[in-house]
């Protein structure tokens, strides 16, 4: 089988992936303390509240690290490889796991935008672009 | 934080090991009876005399337990992390000092190379359900999350590849010094800016190995292990502390913050400080972690450990021997086990031609969402 992996989207995370599909970034917001939070959960994991509501993220964030992955893990990866995996902090706080699409040289710091990209008919993933290159 | 007087309450009877590399006619079970008996013959103790018995990566306890001929009065298992070495020994100390247990074994026994276990790609499980997010990306494994960490650390400080070299060379030249050690070759910094990539910045050379066997550990009160076969090894002081939130995505400050609670609490309980420190063992999964255990544990300063590591500081002779059995990366990943065992051979004198002089106190130290040292003294106190 040589398909990318997709998401294994659980009960918590659901709402965020069918945001994403829309091409949307969502992101589960407590009620009490106010906060966004990321992976998504039952609760805040900062005050335990399950008071949350989906708010709608800006899609602007930056690179707080990257790496370029040599190692052959995944068959269906084999033909990006080298390829860059980023960790973004966005605007409102919460992380993400991303790429980054048509970037040469990246650097911690650097400002990014979410986009989004249609892996199959049921998912859609968001990617990032460089805000200016 | 631990209560200051449990310091020097609790000792190391006894430690034994397998031999590593590969040993396909071993299981789990085997490798870790075989460290036990290693164990229980270092100390003159009979399988009789362990009334705790605390599990790490040995799938069942029961199993364990049956063919050991094991009926003890406490029993435990942990998952095989390596943040579990750590916090399996806190474990046997509160047992040991609340009377619920007289005589701890510790037991682990890993087949991690004969299984074919990879750390990465489909079957991975680590970073706290981080794969169910990440493949889609084809980010996987410990050590991409240990790479995303060093290339911050390298753009935020400066940190060079030759310095993690560093680390991972002198862990190699003590290894040379271990008939145990499985990677007992000396490189050269050209070597390791040759050896491939995995995940940049990371080096093949600044990874761990993966390899079969067994390790164990035999704690019980200071005041019985003065009557066994080899001088008690005291566990002068000890910390835990855990960064779970966020814990998906590879922290910011290293683990910095949570380090120095862990510091001050096994520091304070020893009434020592990082520079009485004769010899280090840190959890070296990857060359990076041992340069954030380094600043967080107060070694050096924030963002300095880079120069820190250069002209030998950490190998035998410097200022800081550390991983004096070669480590993870090459005596073997035994998952910060055979690092403690090192810790209480080195203070025993039992070391050889690595032996540090006059090793009074060696602290051990691990960076990962839980964070624990360990700190042994040939003294109580």
């Amino acid at each position: 089988m040589n398909t990318k992996p997709l998401p294994r989207i659980t009960p918590d995370s659901k709402p965020f992936w069918d945001a994403c599909k829309a091409h949307r970034l969502m992101l589960p917001t407590c009620l009490d303390c106010a906060k966004p939070h990321l992976p998504p959960g039952p609760v805040c994991p900062f005050c335990f509240s399950d008071a949350l509501r989906w708010r709608e993220a800006s899609g602007r964030g930056i690179i707080s690290t990257w790496t370029v992955v040599h190692q052959p893990w995944f068959a269906a990866f084999k033909d990006d490889l080298p390829y860059n995996v980023v960790q973004i902090e966005l605007e409102e706080g919460p992380r993400l796991t991303a790429s980054i699409i048509g970037a040469e040289a990246l650097r911690v710091g650097l400002a990014v935008r979410v986009t989004f990209e249609d892996v199959s008919d049921s998912i859609t993933l968001p990617r990032f672009r460089l805000e200016i290159e | 934080m631990p209560n200051k007087s449990l310091a020097g309450k609790v000792a190391v009877a006894g430690v034994g090991t397998t031999r590593y590399g590969r040993l396909p006619e071993y299981d789990p079970y085997d490798l870790g009876i075989w460290a036990l008996k290693e164990a229980l013959a270092d100390c003159g103790l009979k399988i009789a005399d362990i009334d705790g018995v605390i599990l790490n990566r040995i799938p069942d306890y029961q199993r364990f337990c049956e063919l050991a001929g094991l009926n003890p009065s406490y029993t435990t298992i942990t998952p095989g992390h390596g943040r579990f070495s750590g916090i399996c020994i806190q474990t046997a100390v509160a047992l040991i000092a609340t009377g619920m247990a007289k005589t701890v074994a510790l037991v682990y026994g890993n087949n991690g190379r004969s299984a074919g276990d990879q750390y990465g790609g489909a079957t991975d499980i680590y970073g706290s359900g981080g794969p169910g997010l990440w493949f889609p990306y084809g980010m996987t494994s410990p050590g991409a999350f240990h790479a995303l960490m060093a290339k911050r650390h390298m753009e935020q400080y400066g940190t060079t590849s030759d310095q993690l070299g560093q680390v991972a060379m002198a862990f190699r030249r003590h290894a040379a010094l271990n008939p145990q050690a499985v990677m007992r070759d000396p490189f050269t910094l050209a070597d390791y800016h040759a050896s491939r990539f995995v995940c940049e910045p990371l080096h093949l050379l600044d990874y761990c190995l993966i390899n079969d066997g067994g390790v164990a550990m035999i704690l019980t009160n200071a005041k019985r292990a003065k009557n066994l076969a080899k001088p008690p090894v005291y566990i002068r002081g000890f910390g835990q502390t855990a960064k779970f939130t966020g814990s998906t995505f590879p922290p910011d400050d290293y683990w910095a913050a949570p380090m120095k609670k862990v510091a001050r609490s096994a520091y304070g309980m020893a009434g020592a400080k990082p520079a009485d420190m004769d010899a280090l063992m840190i959890y070296d999964n990857f060359t990076p972690t041992v340069m954030f255990c380094l600043e967080g544990f107060g070694f050096c300063k924030t963002g300095e450990s880079g120069p820190f590591v250069e002209n030998g500081r950490l190998q035998l002779g410097g200022e800081f021997p550390t991983n004096t059995s070669g480590g993870h990366l090459s005596e073997s990943y035994m998952q910060g086990w055979a690092l403690n065992v090192e810790a209480v051979r080195q203070v025993r004198g039992e070391c050889g031609a690595r032996q540090v002089k006059d090793a009074n106190l060696v602290q051990y130290m691990t960076a990962a969402p839980v964070i624990t040292s360990m700190i042994y003294g040939k003294e109580a106190k």
